[in-house]
């Protein structure tokens, strides 16, 4: 997305240095404007993970891995994805460990509810019997 | 440290103790030809516990002392450094770094000529490299001036309506080895001129988290840009106050541009560095036999002085300007910088160029009076009567460009 109008200052008008703050008030855990918390980058994506909540262990795999903080998780259990700063790397459903995988990348045309209806079945290993 | 009221240094030595003196919260170096005993001298001070608790930071390149020196600066200290030549090419990416990012960091360059052919001495070819980096420059021309600027630059430097990286000039050898007579202050003396280091956005405030080395794009990169030039511009006030505030502290008096014997001066040489004094001495021999010439030595190279000069040259009736680097392709960077000037201001007079002094070329009072003499020829045409370009010292059948028309 482009800059807003409003965060478009003159050249006497911002900080030496081009030195960017990130919060307006530290504690409270306001965030200041140029910080990217309020911008979106979601353009950025052509393909975008889909999260499915029935097979995930929560191991946190896709939390510690994401390159870009763009997995949310809240207490130790996976919450939900930010689409507003994930890029669409791919990474967190490369490393998902479970069978059949719990994140998956679809193109950005695709409706969640779509890609849920049609997920994987699990696969077998080789060798494994029908049960 | 004890310091007598006299001490004879060289200029590394002067430079050295003048950052002793300032508490340097971090000095990253990397020593080379000929600036080493301005960081050998500094680590000496370190081990010997004379800091003041600072930090010596040994590093494998320039490029590295330079961005160690953006880090400490960004995470909020003073801190300066030095180099020569080939390293402070090695550094020019990250000076541009420093100076973008506003970080006052004192940077001694003790000028050397730059390979290749490999040179280990003195000409201006690593301060030319550095001009359009974003740096103030400020020009020393011997030691005790070079134990000045260092203390002048730091203030400079931090001032708040600076906060621009500043590099303190002197000669390689024939400043940077010549031991003269210095008159340094008491630590304290020095130390209380500079003052106490005060920090502007420090990463290290983490009730106050910042981003330095921020991307600007087509939208954001012109206005960060002006933004710095109108503060490297409108830095000769602090300048100016720095300098009458260091001359009521010690009676030394410095100006943007040192003039000399120009009250009445017909004909001038306009130079910078070790060259200054001998074009002194130039003159004092040729007003002896009643020729009325000056020099113009400039002190603040950037930002460039350019009203003062103007007053200097206005009654002038020929100039010469030596730059002491070659200029590869076209007249030299002082002399456009002083033609500038001088179109801007209707000083319509001739103005010759020479080339002088690479890779620590001898330059006599046999060769300045040689400059003097052709200026006489074109005062007394009224017109440029000599090649625009000229090389002073040169082996070989005369090199020079642009002839007179």
């Amino acid at each position: 997305m482009a800059t807003p109008e409003h965060l478009l200052k003159d050249w006497d008008g911002f900080a030496l240095g081009a030195v960017l703050t990130s919060f307006e008030k530290t504690e409270e855990w306001i965030h200041s404007d140029n910080n990217s918390f309020t911008y979106s980058v979601a353009d950025w994506r052509v393909e975008k993970p889909v999260f499915n909540e029935e097979h995930c262990i929560h191991c946190q795999f896709c939390w510690i891995y994401c390159p870009d903080t763009s997995i949310i998780s809240k207490d130790k259990k996976f919450s939900h994805i930010d689409y507003d700063h994930c890029k669409g790397c791919g990474i967190c459903a490369h490393v998902c460990p479970t069978n059949p995988k719990s994140l998956l990348m679809y193109s950005e045309r695709v409706a969640e509810d779509s890609a849920l209806a049609n997920w994987p079945k699990k696969e077998k290993k080789a060798g494994e019997e029908n049960s | 440290m004890e310091l007598e009221n006299r001490m004879v240094w060289d200029g590394n030595t002067a430079a050295s103790q003048a950052m002793r003196q300032a508490q340097i919260d971090v000095v990253a170096a990397y020593p080379i030809t000929p600036s080493t005993p301005i960081v050998q001298n500094y680590s000496q001070y370190a081990a010997d516990g004379e800091i003041n608790g600072g930090e010596f930071v040994m590093v494998e390149s320039e490029h590295a002392a330079m961005s160690a020196c953006v880090g400490a600066a960004a995470a909020g200290g003073r801190v300066a450094t030095a180099t020569s030549s080939q390293g402070f090419a090695l550094m020019v990416e990250v000076l541009y770094q420093a100076s973008g990012m506003r970080l006052p960091i004192v940077l001694n360059v003790v000028n050397r000529a730059l390979a290749s052919p490999l040179n280990i001495h003195g000409d201006h070819s690593d301060m030319y490299l550095g001009l359009l980096s974003g740096w103030l420059n400020i020009c020393a021309f011997n030691p005790q001036e070079a134990y000045d600027m260092n203390l002048c630059a730091f203030k400079i430097a931090e001032d708040m309506s600076v906060r621009l990286p500043v590099m303190v000039h002197q000669d390689g050898f024939l400043t940077s080895h010549t031991s003269e007579v210095v008159h340094p202050m008491a630590d304290n003396v020095a130390y209380g001129f500079i003052g106490e280091y005060k920090s502007y956005n420090p990463m290290l405030d983490f009730s106050k988290p910042v981003t330095y080395g921020a991307q600007t794009e087509e939208e954001w990169h012109f206005e960060h840009k002006a933004n710095q030039n109108a503060a490297i511009m409108n830095a000769s006030g602090v300048i100016a106050n720095v300098f009458a505030e260091f001359e009521k502290l010690t009676g030394r008096k410095y100006k943007f541009i040192e003039t000399y014997q120009m009250e009445d001066a017909e004909e001038a040489i306009v130079v910078m560095g070790s060259a200054v004094g001998t074009t002194r001495l130039t003159v004092d021999r040729l007003r002896k036999e009643g020729r009325k010439v000056g020099v113009v030595a400039i002190r603040v190279l950037r930002p460039f002085p350019k009203d003062e000069l103007a007053a200097i040259l206005k009654n002038l009736k020929s100039v010469a300007v030596l730059d002491r680097n070659a200029p590869m392709g076209t007249t030299g960077v002082l002399f456009n910088d002083v033609c500038a000037v001088m179109l801007d201001n209707s000083i319509c007079i001739p103005a010759l160029n020479y080339t002088y002094g690479l890779g620590g070329r001898d330059t006599t009072l046999e060769h300045l009076t040689k400059v003097y003499a052709d200026l006489q020829e074109c005062t007394k045409a009224g017109k440029r009567v000599k090649p625009l370009i000229q090389h002073i010292n040169l082996r070989g059948k005369e090199l020079s460009f642009f002839d007179a028309k």
